[in-house]
């Protein structure tokens, strides 16, 4: 439980804080049982870093979920744990043993895949008893103190297995005439029969129609009550991760999130990635006014949260559900008018425009298109997290009277406190950062990495060839991984001089 | 008169095809016929129907050894390119794109070479081995049967490489995954998804081996022939009838053996539709 | 934190035994090659043998003259070739699988006992050992070669490419010339490619059928090597590699322009 409360503890996950889940989750193998440890795993493919110094403590018996969007890093760090990618760096502990350097035939996991990978040749029993029979188990009277399973001991095994997966009578069936979630049974037999101490799920249930895979979601959370060894389940559906799981792990760009239980993403989740890439969301930019007082959209809200610098820029995240929508009666936290409203089964959900902000609203009562609004928020429905930036920052070099060169290209900004040759720390607001369609038009090319949302404008990351992030406000949503220019609004920009020792401790304020 | 004119175009048709067909099987067929007779060249005066090439045939103890040449190197270098053509191609398979783009371009460097250069590459080797680094080689049958398998693997790999682009990636993961360690996950789990393809190599390698001559002509000894040396140097001095029972026969076995084959992958297909 | 390094198994090692093969049998012999036609009667390094090969005229028009033949035979087969697999594609001949398996049996055979039993005929029609009886002899004997790759690419152009073309109003003869030629050209390249450069090699085809006026450049290395002439052989032997890089760069240009115009036309 120790693990879990210092992740409660914590709002934000960043590559720093890595490290301190690394510690807790290290000082909980020795209290608590950690079946498996990740300890600062790095995984490079052709010069592309797919996981990022990573850290991770699973507790034995849990199901745990990891959790993102495609090229996350998840099936990466899936199979550095079975033993099918070696990491770059770091060390990964299966019950407090090393196993970075065992080969996957000998680790105690097992892998259900996600195409299964029944093999062709053999029969439904043959596959399930494929790991059985290779299989050494300890017995005193035995030669060397090990033999194999008998016949009648995997036959008794296979059966078994293949019962608890629905499948009893199916044993001689050839696995290329079965359904999808037959095959899907079959592969899970065939893993859990050899009693792994850990199970491996890279996206089982994603090759299955909608409604065979909620009938196997419930069962494999049956089966995982029933057989009580850890599941690791990879999926990038956030619905199954929080009905399934015990622990979600949600990562991002070969980065851990946030890791808690499903409650708790959802409610508390730690930064705007999550809660954007969790359920639907609104999200602010707000400023901490003073402790228990936020201020978003021009109004001032209570809250629940304290701790903050005063008037700290913070991002602020609020479910649609959460918000109380009822006929206007001109005092409300904001007041509007509805712009659509669909049905969605069993609530509408309404575009609410409000100053100047389009509100997403989910209720149970219907208010037509053009009708006026009054919406509030409660105190502890409103999520502030800590921006993780406020304003691009960048260490440049003068190179002429009107042009400084950072992050792999020369862009023109009037420089007059600084000579030729002189380092400077740039900054360069979200705001003053214009991208371009065609990357000829920019100074510099990049590929577009995020785009949130923020209600009023999209909040874009990209990523440029000289290896920096930039941020940008725009009112344009940009496509993920598109080419990109980017240009700078020279007006906007403000210079430093740049020393060494300063940006130091500005960085340790910064913290 | 649309219909006058199809069946026209039609009828041309028939004569293109039958007229090419007739240019490649005369000479097979009058080699047949002849093969009957003891006139001394094809087209001659029949005479009479006999059976005396082909006793002739197996008293020419010359051409009896390299015909048995031809298919002992056949085979043994065919056995060997399987098994190397296909392990190479496994693991081909499972490498990364940069690695995996320098390996398949080496291994089609004999493919598209000139088959002279690589026949005096094969030689030099041996004069290297021999004389500079000192191992026992010899022109021979043991150099003829390596520079065969060298050869002919790149073209299993052409035919099992398919094959295995087509199989479920994880399986020898799976295979693995469950216990089994790399030998026994690809003798028990790899090799039985592809046994098709790789008669289908062997076959292939099989008759590029039957087939070969310049490689064969620079790297073998005077005293070891097989049929093609042993023709090439028939027809340029004086090349004996009975060459003609042995193209018969090989005909014969060829004819056999391809429609066996095509009758035996009809079933195979009939079945899996009744499936 | 320390580097781990790779002592686990990858399935790659499978490849090993293969590359080790590929290293000491295919690229040392390249290496041997070059070495050779570096080294002079005496074992020291000179550009003799190079010089040799851009001055002495026999030399030189033998390579011509090679080009030449390998070019017109390469010509003739395709000539013949297309207009049979054509054919073999269209209906209802497509549908007779024995029929094409008949062009092809001839690859099965021997090609000496191949060419032995077409010499034989030649001399019958009167035909005597010479420069076109060397090039009957190639064309012969790659004609499957050719006609494989370009009928299995006709038989696989989806049919609605000509139905579409008849639909927009074009006649058999332009759907011919402006769809079926041009999606068919990856197959003819295939087919001049098994050709055109092996014929540089297939001097006893040309030794046998042909006489000195239609030797290939082949049967010039071959002869140097029997008078254990290595040096001057692995020049020439060097010249005809560079011959083979360059035809396949012309080959893939051309594979990869109309790589390019098919992606087009899918646009379209």
């Amino acid at each position: 439980m120790s693990l879990v409360k210092k992740f409660q503890e914590d709002g934000n996950v960043d590559a720093h804080e890595n490290e301190v889940i690394g510690e807790s989750a290290n000082v909980s193998l020795k209290r608590s049982e950690n079946i498996i440890e990740v300890k600062g795993v790095t995984k490079v493919y052709d010069g592309v870093t797919v996981l990022d110094n990573l850290s991770l403590g699973i507790k034995r018996g849990q199901f745990v979920t990891l959790l993102g969007p495609s090229g996350c890093g998840k099936t990466t760090l899936l199979r550095c744990i079975a033993g099918f990618e070696t990491p770059t760096e770091g060390e990964i502990y299966i019950s407090g043993v090393p196993i970075t350097d065992v080969p996957p035939f000998k680790r105690p996991v097992n892998t259900v895949f996600q195409k299964y990978a029944l093999f062709p040749h053999l029969n439904v029993f043959k596959n399930v008893a494929f790991g059985l029979k290779l299989k050494k188990i300890s017995d005193p009277t035995a030669k060397k103190g090990v033999r194999k399973y008998t016949k009648a001991e995997i036959e008794e095994k296979v059966n078994n297995a293949l019962k608890l997966v629905g499948l009893e009578d199916y044993g001689h069936r050839d696995v290329n005439s079965l359904s999808g979630g037959q095959q899907q049974r079959v592969a899970i037999a065939r893993a859990i029969v050899c009693e792994p101490q850990v199970l491996l799920l890279d996206e089982p249930l994603g090759a299955l129609d909608l409604k065979m895979r909620k009938e196997m979601q419930i069962e494999l959370k049956k089966m995982h009550e029933r057989l009580g060894i850890t599941f690791i389940f990879v999926t990038h559906d956030q619905e199954e991760a929080l009905t399934m799981s015990d622990i979600v792990v949600v990562m991002n760009d070969g980065a851990i999130q946030q890791v808690a239980w499903p409650k708790k993403i959802y409610d508390e989740p730690s930064n705007a990635f999550v809660a954007d890439f969790i359920g639907e969301s609104n999200i602010f930019t707000g400023v901490m006014t003073k402790d228990f007082v936020i201020t978003i959209l021009n109004k001032s809200l209570k809250c629940v949260d304290k701790g903050f610098e005063k008037n700290e820029k913070v991002d602020v995240v609020v479910r649609p559900e959460d918000i109380i929508i009822t006929e206007s009666h001109g005092n409300g936290q904001f007041d509007g008018e509805v712009l659509s409203t669909v049905f969605k089964g069993t609530y509408y959900e309404m575009e609410v425009l409000a100053s100047d902000y389009e509100f997403t609203v989910q209720s149970q009562k219907e208010f037509k298109q053009g009708s006026k609004v009054s919406l509030e928020i409660e105190p502890d429905n409103i999520h502030i997290m800590k921006k993780r930036l406020t304003i691009n920052k960048y260490i440049g070099k003068v190179v002429a009277e009107n042009a400084v060169e950072f992050c792999g290209g020369t862009f023109e900004i009037p420089t007059t406190d600084y000579e030729v040759g002189d380092e400077v720390i740039v900054y360069v607001p979200f705001t003053a950062v214009e991208l371009t369609d065609d990357e000829e038009d920019g100074v510099i090319g990049a590929n577009v990495t995020q785009s949130v949302y923020r209600g009023t404008y999209f909040q874009v990351q990209v990523f440029t060839d000289s290896d920096d992030d930039f941020y940008i406000d725009t009112s344009d949503e940009w496509d993920m991984d598109d080419r990109v220019g980017i240009k700078i609004d020279a007006s906007q920009v403000r210079l430093e001089r740049y020393s060494p020792e300063e940006e130091k401790s500005n960085e340790e304020e910064q913290k | 008169m649309k219909k006058k004119s199809a069946s026209v175009w039609l009828v041309a048709r028939w004569i293109i095809i039958l007229a090419v067909l007739i240019a490649i099987y005369l000479p097979l067929i009058m080699i047949i016929l002849y093969s009957f007779s003891t006139a001394r060249s094809v087209g001659g005066d029949f005479g009479s129907f006999t059976f005396a090439l082909y006793e002739n045939l197996f008293k020419n103890d010359n051409l009896l050894a390299a015909t048995k040449n031809t298919l002992i190197i056949g085979l043994v270098s065919a056995f060997i390119s399987t098994i190397l053509g296909t392990t190479a191609a496994i693991g081909i398979h499972y490498m990364r794109r940069k690695v995996k783009g320098v390996v398949e371009t080496s291994s089609q460097i004999t493919v598209v070479n000139a088959e002279i250069v690589t026949a005096m590459g094969f030689f030099l080797l041996m004069l290297f081995l021999r004389e500079t680094v000192g191992l026992p080689v010899n022109k021979g049958m043991v150099w003829l049967i390596i520079a065969h398998t060298v050869i002919t693997t790149p073209y299993v790999i052409l035919t099992v490489s398919p094959r295995l682009k087509q199989l479920n990636p994880n399986l020898l993961e799976a295979s693995m995954d469950l216990g089994a360690g790399p030998m026994r996950s690809l003798l028990t789990v790899m090799l039985p998804q592809l046994a098709g393809a790789m008669v289908s190599g062997f076959a292939l390698a099989f008759t590029l081996s039957l087939d070969d001559f310049v490689v064969t002509s620079l790297n073998t000894s005077a005293n070891i022939d097989t049929i093609s040396t042993y023709v090439y140097a028939g027809l340029r001095h004086n090349l004996k009838n009975d060459i003609r029972a042995l193209s018969t026969i090989i005909f014969v076995i060829v004819l056999a053996v391809l429609i066996a084959f095509n009758i035996m992958k009809d079933k195979k297909a009939k079945q899996q539709k009744l499936k | 934190m320390k580097k781990s390094k790779s002592k686990v198994f990858r399935p790659t090692a499978f490849a090993f035994p293969y590359i080790a093969v590929t290293v000491v049998f295919v690229i040392v012999p390249l290496i041997l090659v070059l070495v050779y036609a570096f080294k002079g009667a005496d074992g020291s390094f000179t550009f003799d043998n190079f010089a040799k090969v851009f001055t002495d005229a026999d030399t030189l028009s033998q390579l011509a003259k090679t080009i030449g033949i390998a070019a017109l035979s390469t010509v003739i087969c395709l000539l013949i070739a297309y207009p049979v697999a054509y054919i073999l594609a269209s209906s209802p001949f497509n549908k007779m699988a024995i029929l094409s398996l008949l062009f092809i049996i001839p690859m099965w055979i021997n090609f000496m006992l191949r060419i032995f039993a077409l010499q034989s005929i030649l001399n019958l029609f009167g035909i005597q050992k010479g420069f076109w009886a060397a090039i009957i002899g190639l064309v012969y004997d790659f004609f499957p070669y050719m006609l494989l790759p370009i009928y299995t690419v006709l038989l696989n152009i989806d049919k609605s490419y000509g139905e579409a073309s008849r639909d927009l109003g074009a006649n058999s003869v332009t759907t011919f010339f402006k769809v079926t030629l041009p999606l068919s050209l990856p197959g003819v390249i295939s087919g001049i490619s098994m050709m055109f450069m092996p014929v540089f090699s297939s001097y006893a085809i040309t030794m046998t059928m042909g006489d000195m006026s239609s030797n290939v450049f082949g049967a010039k290395i071959a002869t140097l090597f029997d008078l254990h002439n290595y040096g001057y052989g692995s020049a020439l032997s060097f010249v005809l590699l560079l011959l083979v890089v360059a035809v396949m760069f012309i080959g893939s240009y051309f594979s990869g322009r109309t790589a390019k115009t098919l992606k087009r036309g899918k646009v379209l």
